[in-house]
C-alpha cells in the first residue's frame, strides 16, 4: 500500500519540485551570474599577468608569490584584521544597551519609530557622511570648539585609528541596533519573568538569561559590523588618512600603478577566504547550542 | 477662464491626437537635428570637459564633449589599452606619458604648422620631451603647473617654506600630509637629497638615500590623501604642510580666501605638463584639432588658467597676456606677470624646475611597492 501510496504520488512530488525549482531559479541564476560566476574569474585572474597595461590570460604563481614576500601586504592584513575586530566589539557594546532599551523598555509605537529614525541614515550617501564627520572632528571642529570652552584640547581626531572607527560606527552602528533590537524582542518574556520570580538579579538576568537567548542575533549583528568594517574603503582612507593602509586601500593602491589587477585579486581572493572563515566559525558558533540541544 | 482649466487638465480627445500627431511628425526633425552634433570622446584628468572649459566651443560647433575621466598616467594607459581604436578622439595626457602613448601608437601625428609654436613663453615648450619624434609632432603643451612646498601661512613662515626642510620642523609632527602618489612626493625627497636635474634618474645609491629619506619623514606624516582629502585637509586646517602638490591645489583655496601658499624652494620643485593628443583612428581629428588651436588661442589658455577643477599657466604669450588683461588678479596670484618672483617662465629660466619623468633606472613598480612600504612605515 504504501509503495501504491508513493507511486501514486509521485507525478504530484515531481511537479512540486518543478513549481519549486522554477521559483527558486531565479536567485540560483543570480547568485551563480552575479557572485559565484565573478568569484571565480577574480581567482583566475589572481594568476594572470600584466603586460604593457594590458592583462594577459596566463596560469603563474607571481602575484601570490610577490604579494606574500611583501612585508606591507602582511601588516596591512593585520592592521585591517584589527580594525574590523575593534570596531565589531565596539559597535557591539555600543549598540546593546540602546537594542535593551529598545526591546525591552518603550512602547511598541517607539520602537517602530527609533527603529525607522535608525534606517534613515542609509538614505544618504555613505561617503557625504564621512565627509560631514570632518566638520565635526576636525581640530577647528565642533567637538574641540566645545571643548576650548573649558580650557581642553585641540585634539587630533581625523586621520587617526579613532576617526577610522568612528567612520565605521557610521556605516554598521545603525544596523547592528537594529538586528540586536530584533534579536531581544523575540526573547520569551515569560523566560525573563520566571528568572526575575526566581531570585535573579536584572544584571544576572541579562548575561545568564538575555544574552543567551539572543546569543544567534547579537552573534550575526556582529558579523555583520565584522564584514563591513574589513570591506571599507572610505573611512581608513577620509578618517584615518590611509595611515596605515587597510587591505581595501592597498587594493586601490594596487590597481593604480600598473594596473596591477591580478595582484588586486590576489588580495581580493585573501580578503574573501578570512571572511568566508570568520563567517562560518560565527555562524557555528551562533548555532552550536541550540543544534546540541 | 473655465475653458483654459478645462483645457490644460482634461484634453479632449482630439487635442490629445493633434499634440501627438504634431509630435510624431517633428521627430524626424528632431532626431536629425541631434544627428549632427558630433560627439567627441575626451580621455583627460577632471575638469578639462566640463562647462567652464568647453561649454563655448561646444556651443559655437555644434559638438558635445563626452569627457572619460583618470586620475594617474597608469590609469589613462590602461584605459586606452582595454579600449577599441578609435574609441577617444582626444587625449590629455601628462607629458611624461605622451612617449609611451606614441611607442604603443594611440596617437595620431600632428601638423605643426596648425600651432601656435612660435608665441610660446619659452623654448622648451616648443619642442617639450617626448612630444617630438623623428621631428614629427604627436602632442601639444596646453599648460604646466608647478610642484613645490605647500603649506599654511600661519604655522610655515615663507623663508621656512623655502626649503623642503621645513616638512622636518618638529612643530609640524602629525601635520604634514602627502599627495597619494609616488611621482611628486619622491621627486621631491629626490631633489632635497640634492639630486637637481636628475630626480627621477637615480643609481642603486641615490635611490636608497631617497628612500632613507623619504622614511625619516614618515613621523611627521598625518596622512595620505586623494584630491578631495588633500583639499579638505588643507582648508580644515588638519595638515599645515603638503608634500607632493603645488598651487594646483592651494590655487583654488587661496581664491576663497585660505592662507595657503606654494612656493618652490631651493632645491627646486617639478613641473606637471599637460598635453593634447589626437587618438589614433579617430573620425574627428578636424574638428578635435580645431579644438585643440582653440584652447591654444589666447581664449582657450586664458580658459586653462582660470579652470575650476585646478589652474595651471599658459604656455603662450598671447594667453598670458590675454590673462593679465582680463583677469590680472589670478595673473598676479599666479605670478604670470614679468618680474614677479614666482613667475613660472623665470622659475624655468633660473633651473630650479624640473619636468616631471618617470623613473630612469628603477620601474614604476618598484617606487610604487616602496610608497606602499612607506605608508605602512
Amino acid at each position: 500500500m504504501q509503495i501504491d501510496h508513493a507511486q501514486n504520488n509521485a507525478p504530484t512530488a515531481r511537479r512540486m519540485d518543478l513549481f519549486a525549482l522554477t521559483w527558486r531559479m531565479p536567485i540560483i541564476v543570480w547568485q551563480v551570474l552575479f557572485f559565484v560566476g565573478p568569484l571565480l574569474f577574480m581567482v583566475a585572474m589572481s594568476f594572470f599577468l600584466v603586460k604593457n597595461y594590458v592583462m594577459q590570460e596566463t596560469f603563474v604563481f607571481d602575484n601570490w608569490s610577490k604579494m606574500f614576500s611583501r612585508g606591507y601586504f602582511r601588516d596591512s592584513y593585520f592592521y585591517t584584521l584589527f580594525l574590523a575586530t575593534l570596531s565589531t566589539i565596539s559597535a557591539s557594546l555600543l549598540a546593546f544597551p540602546a537594542s535593551f532599551a529598545l526591546a525591552f523598555k518603550v512602547s511598541d509605537s517607539t520602537r517602530r519609530w527609533a527603529l525607522f529614525l535608525l534606517i534613515i541614515p542609509f538614505f544618504t550617501s555613505y561617503l557625504v557622511r564621512i565627509f560631514s564627520w570632518y566638520v565635526i572632528l576636525a581640530e577647528s571642529g565642533v567637538i574641540n570648539g566645545m571643548l576650548s570652552t573649558i580650557g581642553l584640547g585641540p585634539y587630533t581626531m581625523l586621520n587617526t585609528k579613532f576617526g577610522t572607527v568612528v567612520g565605521y560606527m557610521t556605516l554598521t552602528l545603525p544596523l547592528v541596533v537594529v538586528l540586536q533590537t530584533f534579536s531581544l524582542a523575540n526573547i520569551d518574556r515569560n523566560l525573563v519573568q520566571a528568572a526575575h520570580n526566581l531570585g535573579c538579579s536584572p544584571w544576572r538576568t541579562v548575561y545568564t538569561v538575555i544574552v543567551p537567548l539572543a546569543k544567534t542575533g547579537l552573534i550575526v549583528a556582529a558579523l555583520f559590523c565584522f564584514i563591513l568594517s574589513f570591506g571599507d574603503f572610505v573611512s581608513p582612507y577620509y578618517l584615518g588618512g590611509s595611515k596605515p593602509p587597510t587591505l581595501p586601500i592597498l587594493i586601490i593602491d594596487t590597481t593604480k600603478s600598473g594596473q596591477q589587477w591580478p595582484r588586486a585579486a590576489v588580495i581580493a581572493v585573501v580578503m574573501m577566504a578570512t571572511l568566508i572563515t570568520i563567517a562560518f566559525a560565527a555562524i557555528t558558533l551562533a548555532y552550536r547550542k541550540r543544534t546540541s540541544r | 477662464m473655465t475653458f483654459g482649466t478645462k483645457t490644460i487638465l482634461k484634453p479632449t480627445r482630439r487635442e490629445i491626437l493633434k499634440v501627438a500627431g504634431a509630435a510624431a511628425l517633428s521627430m524626424p526633425f528632431v532626431s536629425r537635428a541631434w544627428a549632427q552634433v558630433t560627439e567627441i570622446n575626451m580621455l583627460a584628468w577632471y575638469g578639462h570637459g566640463e562647462p567652464d572649459m568647453v561649454a563655448e566651443f561646444e556651443a559655437a560647433n555644434n559638438v558635445k564633449f563626452k569627457p572619460k575621466y583618470y586620475a594617474g598616467g597608469d590609469n589613462m594607459l590602461a584605459l586606452i589599452a582595454q579600449s577599441p581604436p578609435g574609441t577617444y578622439d582626444l587625449i590629455l595626457s601628462d607629458g611624461e606619458f605622451v612617449q609611451q602613448l606614441n611607442a604603443a601608437g594611440y596617437i595620431d601625428e600632428m601638423n605643426a604648422a596648425d600651432y601656435p609654436f612660435d608665441d610660446m613663453l619659452h623654448a622648451d615648450f616648443q619642442k617639450f620631451p617626448g612630444h617630438w619624434k623623428d621631428d614629427k609632432l604627436y602632442s601639444m603643451i596646453l599648460r604646466g603647473g608647478h610642484l613645490g612646498v605647500s603649506y599654511n601661512k600661519n604655522s610655515v613662515a615663507a623663508e621656512e617654506a623655502a626649503s623642503y626642510k621645513c616638512f622636518w620642523k618638529p612643530e609640524l609632527k602629525g601635520k604634514v600630509g602627502h599627495f597619494d602618489w609616488h611621482l611628486p612626493s619622491l621627486g621631491m625627497m629626490s631633489l632635497y637629497n640634492g639630486n637637481g636635474a636628475s630626480l627621477f634618474d637615480t643609481g642603486d645609491a641615490a635611490w636608497a638615500k631617497v628612500m632613507e629619506t623619504t622614511l625619516s619623514l614618515r613621523p611627521q606624516v598625518g596622512g595620505f590623501f586623494d584630491y578631495g582629502g588633500t583639499f579638505n585637509s588643507l582648508k580644515n586646517g588638519e595638515m599645515q604642510a603638503m608634500c607632493g602638490i603645488g598651487d594646483w591645489i592651494t590655487g583654488v583655496l587661496e581664491r576663497d580666501g585660505a592662507p595657503v601658499a606654494s612656493v618652490i624652494p631651493k632645491e627646486g620643485g617639478i613641473q606637471f605638463t599637460e598635453s593634447y593628443s589626437i587618438g589614433k583612428g579617430s573620425e574627428k581629428a578636424d574638428i578635435v584639432k580645431k579644438f585643440i588651436q582653440y584652447m591654444m588661442s589666447p581664449d582657450g589658455q586664458v580658459k586653462s588658467a582660470q579652470m575650476k577643477a585646478y589652474p595651471g599657466f599658459c604656455v603662450t604669450k598671447a594667453g598670458r597676456a590675454k590673462l593679465l588683461e582680463v583677469d590680472g588678479k589670478e595673473a598676479e596670484r599666479s605670478g604670470q606677470v614679468d618680474g614677479n618672483p614666482n613667475d613660472p617662465i623665470a622659475l624655468i629660466n633660473e633651473g630650479r624646475i624640473h619636468y616631471r619623468d618617470i623613473p630612469k633606472q628603477q620601474s614604476l613598480e618598484d617606487w610604487n611597492d616602496f610608497w606602499s612600504e612607506y605608508k605602512n612605515a
